[in-house]
This record gives structure tokens, sequence and C-alpha cells, in this order.
């Protein structure tokens, strides 16, 4: 027989492993922060540049073009953000030798993103009816929502980047007029924040 | 001494998959050699000797056209192998006093 405490250490490691995705790289959070900051200084600079006050141009957000080049930045800052975040994942599942196409993974998928895409046709609704302020707001709730939802099968930490979304988006919903700014904190600056600790901890 | 070392979890394969039955409703075969990284004779033996102890159960089904075996652990097996559990942290604390 093996000592208690490798036995102890082996069945935890089989726990863990079987439902947790842990191959979720830090880096790749970082670049999410980085591409949403880009991301939402251009959305910024088309709004309100060169008034600098905010929710003084909100009316102007009804024009179709500035919509189609918006909705076209989200667009490009997503498919960046889940590209990176696909490629530097499974660089990391391949150090670690573990699978990156797992029951477990599929499971944090499918939490994290059942969320994410009610949310996301919920915006489109919001775009439909016209009301473009509240996109920030709704995008950081169910995506936070999300996070939260997805944290029981992935790194503890993220239950905390969830929460902090949460109440962003529950902020933009009450002062739509701070609605791109808690989007820049939210999707950058909690990103960043985030992807650099789970960097240091874990990678 | 509180607990019982059960033979069955000797095998450090049998321990992972009942590791993994614990934690996880259900587990299918493939999910168990991709995990475990075992031949597939092996995994099948030792799945085949917890279920002749009545520790786990098998279901098997379809999904779309292919087979698929699932796994799960009966009540006995969950509470043999919280004994199990059990047995090896009295054996750590006795050994530390």
């Amino acid at each position: 027989m093996k000592k208690p405490e490798q036995e102890l250490a082996e069945i935890k490691a089989m726990m863990e492993r079987s439902t947790r995705f842990i191959s979720l790289s830090g880096l790749s959070g970082v670049l999410a922060g980085i591409y949403a900051l880009i991301g939402s200084g251009m959305v910024w600079y088309w709004i309100y540049a060169p008034a600098t006050e905010f929710g003084k141009n909100l009316e102007s957000l009804g024009t179709r073009e500035l919509i189609n080049r918006t909705l076209l930045t989200g667009f490009i800052v997503l498919i960046l953000t889940l590209s990176s975040a696909y490629l530097l994942s499974q660089k990391k599942s391949k150090k670690t030798a573990t699978k990156f196409w797992s029951p477990s993974s599929r499971r944090f998928l499918s939490t994290l993103f059942i969320p994410v895409i009610s949310g996301g046709l919920f915006s489109f609704a919001l775009i439909h009816e016209g009301y473009f302020h509240l996109i920030a707001a709704s995008t950081l709730v169910f995506y936070g929502l999300g996070l939260i939802n997805a944290a029981h099968f992935t790194l503890n930490e993220i239950k905390n980047l969830g929460y902090g979304q949460l109440i962003l988006g529950l902020i933009a919903a009450f002062h739509p007029e701070y609605g791109l700014i808690c989007w820049a904190l939210g999707f950058g600056i909690l990103h960043i924040i985030y992807g650099s600790m789970m960097y240091y901890k874990y990678d | 001494m509180k607990g019982n070392y059960d033979k069955a979890f000797e095998n450090v394969v049998r321990l992972r998959i009942m590791s993994i039955l614990m934690v996880n409703e259900q587990f299918d075969f493939n999910s168990f050699k991709e995990l475990l990284d075992v031949t597939d004779g092996n995994l099948a033996s030792h799945l085949r000797n917890l279920e002749n102890q009545g520790y786990i159960q098998v279901e098997k089904s379809f999904v779309g056209r292919k087979p698929q075996t699932n796994y799960s652990s009966t009540q006995e097996g969950k509470s043999a192998f919280q004994r199990h559990l059990e047995f090896l942290e009295n054996l750590i604390k006795e050994n530390k006093t």
C-alpha cells in the first residue's frame, strides 16, 4: 500500500481533473482586456469626441451608421478574444498534459455560454427596440452571471471576476451615461487584472 | 479504528475510477480512457471488477449511432469509498500523534 497521504492526494487530483477545466490561460484574459479597451476607446471617440461630457451625446447613438460601426467593433473584439483564448488555452493544456476537449471543458463552456449567448440575443432585442443605452449593462450582467455559473467547473477565482462584471453591469443599468465607461472597466480593466493574477499564480 | 481499508481500492486505476465517480454523476468509457491514460482492456477489467462488487453500475445507450457506455457509482460504492477515505484519514491522524 502507498502512503495514505499520497493516496488522498491522488483522489483529490482525480476529482479536480475530472470536474474542473484548469487549462484556462491567464494571458488570454490580459489580451481580452486589451482588445476590449481598444474597442471601447474607438467607440468612445465616435460617440463623444470632441465633446467630452458623458451622457450628452446619447441621442446620437440612434444613427444607423454609428450603430453598425459599434456592432462591428464589438464583433471583432469578440472574435479576437475567443480565438486567442482558444489558442492559448490549447497551448496550456498541452503543457500541463491535460485534454483540452474533455467532459469538464465541455461542461465549463456550456455553463458559461448559455447565459452569454442569451445575453447576446437579448442585446440584439434591445437594439431592435431602440434601447441602445442599456446594451453595455445587459452584456455585463449576462457575462457576469455566466462567469459565476461556470466557476463551479473551473478555477474558483473566476467567480470574483463574475461578481465584478455583475456589479458594473448593474451600475451601468441605473446610470446608462456611464455605460461605456463601465463596459471598458469590466471587459477591459477587470480582465487585465484577473488575467495577470491568474498568469502569475498558475502559468 | 474507524473506517475500513477496502481491497477494491488498492489498485490505483480502481481508486481513480471511484474518485471520479464520486464527484461526477456519470462518466463514459472514452472519457475514462482519456483521463486515466490506460488501455481499453485494462480499463474494462477494472470497471468490471468494480461492477461485480456492486460499487458501480453500467448503462449502455446510443449517441446517434455510436454506442456509449456510461458508468455511475452505486450507493454501496459511495459508502464503501467513504469508509476507505475515513480509514486513510485516521491513519494519517494516528501517525501524527
